[in-house]
């Protein structure tokens, strides 16, 4: 440690030397940053400059870097010097081109420029350059959890790139839900007819591999570790157990149709109402001749009823049954209406639909389906009763008119319930009353985790994947496709989202290119998206540990498990580094090398907060890095002005927030604490699902903090800001400026 | 027990009729019922039936309600349809393909007036293979009965004044007036065709 040595450089290019005193900025680094070498250079990103730095580094020995320029997003090329410890103070987006233009403003312009200097020297001061977690052995095997079309396409894409794949499947052959299919949607030019679903030639493929081991007839018991080095236990049916080592896991469970007999309204469970997989049978026992019924009596008419029991009251069959819309039942029943047309196109089969949803290229296949005859019709079905003749009464709702509509066989487009395990929300329940003694929990705890979970994650925090909406796995599907809530473990298919064969097989090909990247990761001991450079890692000082568990809990991707003394294990490759656990942490035992409570907290610290006499209000902004500090600096790129009186500090994420910070800020005389953070709630835009719901529900109790220090809840102000809110952060904060200004400054100055 | 409207219900017989029949009728089992039509017809207000409406009942089997209606009568052939149309059905030609399978079977509105003076504008026009309008106009005024007729002429009189001066009607042309040079020819033409027609659609002479 004796070896630290720091310097600072400060460029006056871009026009900050014009407008703000470098030499002055010059003093302030060397008398109370205490940089060992203070340097200035009229263009520190050009060559001439880089090198000036990686001279001193070489030369001088400087172990870290301080670099007043640019916003630390700009220019990060340039100033990238892996070997030694790095801040940036913020001198152009942050001070230069957001404070207003004049001479009158000179003073305060300079006063902000003179505290981002003081803040990046105090926090260079505090951080340490990250190792990494490399491990000596890291596997870079992908395990493929589910042998279907979505299973087999993740296992051919990960072999196909060299990597080597264990694929389970749960019955004795691979092909899943597909090998029911007579034929698939087509996914080709000209889209008119249905094509072969290649269920053979893939699990061929997968047989012929090299790199991919099957095991049939298996399931998984138990799943422990992280990326790089999950510990995999299959159990055969035989009895048999085989132990695995991956790097990473594709889980590709699929769907199971929605169960006919519950939608009791619509025929479900009477003689000749059957849905599509029922209809896919037949097709198959037809064997190419003229599709029977059950009772073995030719079709001549079949009716379609669509969005059975799905899309709510906006649907057929009543509440109570799949909110959502599955997205490929319309091209589905297109496809099935198509097998009798194409046997006999006498057969009358009609659709009937209230929204026929044919997504990518299906319209053309819709357009073929009608060449062939087949008669579409907007109708709500309100009833439908089966037997002999099938009677379905309906409401069309083009003419507005009731009918009533026989037919030889309904077929009913049932939604897709995704096969995702176990419900962590129930199972926490569950847990609760079971490790407070209640047998009968223990009990459904035992039975949940041995017939109803897929992953069986040996992880505190349950046995599968969080769920999304409506029980699907899946984290955000615009911002982060493919991405869970558990690190390494990606979910491909119909147990991500609802979606047809051709959805799934792109869905798949991400997902394996997913478990690739977390598996290389993983080697290289640095983070998984979205800070996929990361070498930091959260570490915990244990002997300060209360065991409070607040850390195991929130953390929003179950990183962080218990050891046998119940003190929190952390397993970095599971870690996102977003700092959710450092935020938490009532003792602030939970640090990052160059991320900590005191490397924010002195920066806090750094500030020069005039007394009360001045009248200058100081306002710390603790500013999300991924959304809000970019609106920040696009603030500055579109010369909004703001006022000079707020100091903004990049966090990982709004979660990584410790309210020591709030507390320390005010009681060091801040005038007010500004947060901004992503969109919280079932829309978040949070890039850690959980992070700004957990500071704000943690802001919700800071009022009686407040309240102590004798200060207005007001004083701690909480804002979702989203990338694109350039032009309102600026607003934002001149507004709380001007509320600042109006409360009257903090009491608590000169005391801190 | 089920009643032979609801064994036909959908079923597309009527669809296969108007297929075979009806002028640019295969078009109709295109129509995916986006309104579109509908809502860009000018005379949309005054119809019973859009054309979105006449395809779906064609293909709910509504025949008598199709042939009897008298939507495809009010089409103006403005040919904003067929222009929006985003499946390409021609809108405009199917309407006039089911007015004339209509009227051909005798179900057409009686006093229809776009049919009247189609009726009357055909009758005119092969009689001598020029269309003879003084008695067309005539023949107009007068469909309604004799007093009717008069007041109608007596309206127009002014107009009919205004084009005798710029010679532009003829009042000699109410004696027979003049026709094309092979006058039997073109009847014999249109017998022709009519012949052809009512063989490939199974009309009784």
């Amino acid at each position: 440690m004796a070896d630290n040595k720091f310097a600072a450089y400060i460029c006056s290019g871009c026009g900050i030397g014009d407008v703000l005193d470098i030499k002055a900025l010059e003093k302030v680094a060397t008398k109370e940053g205490k940089m060992a070498i203070v340097k200035s250079h009229p263009f520190l990103c050009n060559e001439e400059g880089v090198q000036l730095i990686r001279n001193d580094i070489a030369n001088e020995a400087v172990t870290h870097v301080c670099i007043a320029a640019c916003s630390r997003r700009a220019k990060a090329e340039a100033f990238s010097f892996p070997e030694v410890a790095l801040s940036r103070a913020n001198l152009r987006e942050g001070v230069l081109w957001v404070v207003a233009e004049g001479s009158e403003h000179d003073e305060v312009r300079q006063e902000m420029a003179e505290d981002y200097v003081r803040m990046a020297c105090a926090e260079v001061k505090k951080m340490k350059l990250p190792a990494g977690n490399v491990k000596e052995t890291s596997s870079r095997k992908i395990l493929v959890v589910g042998g279907g079309i979505s299973g087999m396409t993740a296992a051919l894409a990960a072999a196909d790139t060299g990597y080597e794949v264990v694929l389970v499947e749960k019955t004795s052959q691979l092909g899943g839900f597909a090998r029911q299919m007579l034929k698939r949607v087509p996914f080709n030019a000209p889209y008119a007819e249905a094509q072969p679903t290649g269920v053979e030639d893939l699990a061929a493929k997968i047989g012929a591999h090299a790199r991919i081991k099957v095991y049939l007839n298996s399931t998984l018991a138990e799943t422990s570790g992280a990326p790089g080095r999950f510990a995999i236990k299959i159990a055969q049916e035989s009895g048999a157990m085989i132990e695995e080592m991956v790097g990473a896991i594709v889980q590709a469970t699929g769907f199971t149709p929605y169960d006919i007999t519950k939608l009791t309204a619509l025929g479900g469970g009477q003689a000749n109402v059957i849905d599509q997989a029922g209809l896919e049978a037949l097709a198959h026992a037809a064997n190419g001749g003229p599709i029977k019924r059950a009772d073995g009596k030719e079709v001549k008419s079949v009716v379609f009823v669509q969005c059975a029991g799905q899309r709510g009251s906006g649907g057929n069959g009543g509440e109570g049954h799949l909110e959502y819309c599955s997205g490929h039942c319309c091209a589905t029943s297109i496809k099935q209406a198509m097998y009798f047309k194409d046997q006999n196109p006498d057969i009358d089969t009609i659709v009937m639909y209230q929204d026929l949803r044919v997504p990518g290229m299906g319209e053309d296949f819709y357009r073929s389906a009608q060449k062939k005859g087949v008669v579409f019709t907007k109708c709500k079905v309100n009833g439908v009763s089966g037997g002999e003749v099938c009677t379905l009464n309906v409401k069309d709702l083009i003419l507005g008119e009731e009918a009533t509509v026989e037919a030889d066989l309904v077929v009913l487009a049932t939604g897709q319930v995704p096969n995702s395990g176990v419900n962590l929300d129930e199972w926490t329940a569950v847990v609760t009353l079971a490790e407070g003694g209640d047998t009968e929990a223990q009990a459904k705890r035992e039975e949940m985790r041995a017939t109803q979970s897929v992953l069986k994650l040996s992880y505190r925090q349950g046995p599968d994947m969080p769920q999304f909406k409506y029980g699907f796995a899946d984290s955000h599907f615009i911002c982060f496709p493919y991405e869970t809530r558990r690190t390494g473990i990606y979910a491909a298919g119909p147990v991500r989202r609802p979606m047809d064969m051709f959805q799934a097989q792109e869905d798949a090909t991400g997902a394996a290119l997913k478990a690739i990247q977390a598996v290389e990761n993983a080697a290289y001991g640095r983070a998984a998206h979205p800070r996929a450079w990361d070498l930091s890692f959260p570490t915990a000082r244990l002997e300060g540990c209360t065991q409070c568990k607040r850390c195991t809990v929130e953390c929003p991707f179950g990183a962080i498990d218990e050891d046998e003394k119940r003190f929190p294990k952390f397993n970095e490759e599971r870690c996102r580094r977003c700092g959710t656990c450092m935020g938490a942490c009532p003792v602030r035992v939970i640090s990052f090398e160059n991320y900590s409570v005191d490397t924010v907290g002195s920066q806090i610290k750094a500030v020069n907060v005039p007394d009360e006499f001045e009248e200058k209000p100081r306002i710390l902004i603790l500013a999300c890095e991924n959304d809000a500090y970019p609106a920040l600096d696009m603030a500055g790129l579109q010369r909004q002005t703001y006022s000079a009186f707020v100091r903004a500090i990049p966090v990982r994420c709004l979660g990584s927030v410790n309210t020591i910070w709030i507390t320390d800020a005010l009681n060091s005389g801040y005038d007010g604490v500004m947060l901004m953070g992503c969109k919280k709630g079932d829309d978040y835009q949070c890039h850690f699902v959980k992070g700004s719901e957990m500071a704000y529900y943690r802001m919700s109790k800071i009022d009686d903090t407040l309240k102590q220090l004798g200060l207005e809840p007001e004083r701690v102000n909480t804002q979702e800001v989203a990338i694109t809110d350039s032009a309102r952060v600026a607003r934002l904060i001149n507004d709380y400026v001007a509320q600042i200004n109006e409360m009257g400054l903090s009491p608590m100055k000169g005391f801190g | 027990m089920s009643t032979a409207n609801e064994q036909s219900r959908y079923r597309g017989n009527f669809l296969k009729e108007v297929e075979a029949n009806v002028e640019e009728g295969h078009w109709v089992r295109m129509c995916m019922q986006c309104g579109v039509c509908a809502g860009s017809c000018p005379l949309g207000p005054h119809w019973e039936h859009s054309p979105q409406k006449i395809f779906m009942m064609i293909r709910a089997g509504k025949r008598e309600e199709v042939l009897r209606s008298d939507s495809m009568w009010m089409c103006t052939s403005c040919y904003n349809c067929i222009v929006r149309c985003p499946r390409k059905l021609p809108i405009t030609h199917i309407m006039h393909g089911l007015a004339n399978y209509a009227h051909r079977l005798g179900l057409a509105p009686e006093k229809q007036p776009t049919r009247e003076i189609a009726k009357l504008f055909w009758d005119n026009l092969v009689k001598t293979g020029r269309v003879n309008e003084l008695k067309f106009s005539l023949a107009m005024y007068f469909r309604n009965g004799f007093g009717e007729g008069i007041k109608a002429a007596l309206e127009m009189q002014g107009v009919g004044m205004g084009l005798m001066k710029a010679k532009r009607l003829n009042p000699m042309e109410i004696l027979g007036g003049h026709s094309c040079k092979d006058k039997g020819g073109i009847q014999r033409m249109v017998a022709k065709a009519r012949e052809i027609e009512d063989r490939k659609k199974g009309f009784g002479q």
